[in-house]
């Protein structure tokens, strides 16, 4: 049983890496992985907004929208399962929302630090797609709480090592048309050359 | 009037490509590449989004209270995404398979969000659509480049025909099986970045 869990937890963050295997919050990755510091911000926001999230969701997904999960209103026909998109997309405007502000009013040095991240967060693809891979896999209320915590730290680790790698480019001499973007394109590559390494690991 | 707006379609495909000079809405464009059918199908779905969230937005804008325009514009979106999902699912079943959660999130492709408020916001309804268009359509070369070379070198095939004979099939050519793994699409567009780069001097990053 704790096995299983375990399992999903690894996969999750090497095997089944949202950024560097599923190419998810690209924008986001690229754009702030400039510096180590500002990297950790974002990779803890990410995990935070995504373990909130992703079982959030869940239990949407499982007492409204999905086929049949209104029988106890008197509905067993109703499949509202067209709605998810701009449900989830909602849930997550909102939860960030509440999020920035109870951080605002009860843990101002967090906020301090997190703040700007948060607002980047509800576009960030990687969030929005935990919840659906989770739709589209059928976990359950627990397995999605285990998923929404292990693709957030694996996010957060693929962005924190990008950021450690680019800080250290500043000493090499990049051709002129790689410099900035194209550069992080191809070591983003290697990268993910690297997290295949994990695909072949049987849990 | 004309010609402003020819510049207004012709500019984000060339000029001022999202993908390659804005880094916007790269997600799908790595993961729907590995075949040219897919990508053709997000393309178009792509293209249909961007202009009619566009349109719509642009049709409201002098409504929209400032404090809460993105919640608009992302139900917008996410309405058209709707449809298009939809739709694909209904008659392009197979392929909306491949495509998995990628259709969903056109959503977060920055593109649309981008242009709604970069321009949608500021504009009338004409330029605007013409706006989405042309933004759709610069993604869309972006995609078809990756997927005509990821599909051709990888697999031998396009559309799903043959093109170049594979050795395990009892043809000449030994596909790359690099070209169909995700990595592949990073070094792609980092190359793709280095052409445009090489001949347009202007778009290089001080770094």
């Amino acid at each position: 049983m704790l096995e299983q869990y375990l399992s999903l937890f690894i996969k999750s963050i090497f095997i089944e890496n949202m950024a560097l295997a599923f190419f998810l919050g690209m924008c986001t990755f690229l754009a702030v992985s400039r510096k180590v510091e500002t990297a950790v911000g974002l990779g803890i926001a990410v995990i935070i907004v995504q373990t909130i999230t992703v079982p959030i969701n869940n239990l949407i997904y499982i007492n409204i929208l999905k086929e049949g999960a209104l029988t106890w209103a008197g509905l067993p026909d109703m499949d509202l399962t067209f709605l998810g998109l701009i449900t989830y997309i909602g849930v997550i405007a909102a939860i960030v929302q509440i999020l920035e502000m109870t951080l605002d009013k009860h843990f101002p040095k967090l906020y301090n630090a997190l703040g700007i991240f948060l607002p980047l967060i509800t576009v960030n693809c990687a969030i929005l797609g935990g919840s659906l891979f989770m739709v589209e896999r059928d976990y359950d209320f627990s397995q999605s709480l285990v998923y929404g915590l292990g693709s957030g730290i694996g996010w957060a680790l693929a962005i924190i090592g990008l950021a450690g790698i680019r800080e250290r480019m500043k000493y090499s001499n990049v051709p002129e048309g790689l410099r900035g973007l194209g550069i992080t394109f191809i070591i983003t590559g290697l990268m993910a050359i690297a997290f295949m390494l994990f695909s072949g690991i049987q849990l | 009037m004309l010609v402003k707006l020819k510049k207004t379609l012709l500019d984000p495909i060339f000029n001022n490509n999202p993908i390659t000079l804005q880094v916007l809405g790269i997600c799908s464009a790595l993961a729907v590449t590995s075949k040219l059918e897919t990508a053709i199908v997000m393309s178009i779905a792509v293209i249909f989004v961007v202009s009619f969230s566009n349109l719509s937005v642009s049709l409201i804008r002098n409504y929209i209270p400032t404090s809460i325009r993105i919640i608009i514009e992302m139900t917008i979106i996410a309405s058209f995404v709707i449809v298009a999902d939809q739709i694909i699912r209904a008659f392009l079943f197979e392929i909306s398979k491949q495509l998995s959660v990628y259709v969903g999130l056109i959503i977060t492709n920055c593109i649309i969000l981008g242009r709604a408020e970069a321009f949608a916001l500021k504009n009338p309804p004409l330029q605007s659509f013409i706006d989405g268009i042309g933004n759709g359509l610069g993604y869309t070369l972006i995609l078809i480049v990756l997927a005509f070379f990821r599909e051709l070198f990888g697999a031998g095939k396009l559309l799903g025909f043959t093109i170049l004979p594979i050795n395990t099939e009892g043809g000449w050519f030994v596909p790359n099986g690099l070209l169909l793994l995700p990595p592949s699409a990073f070094f792609l567009i980092g190359f793709i970045i280095w052409i445009i780069r090489t001949i347009k001097k202007d778009q290089v990053e001080e770094d």
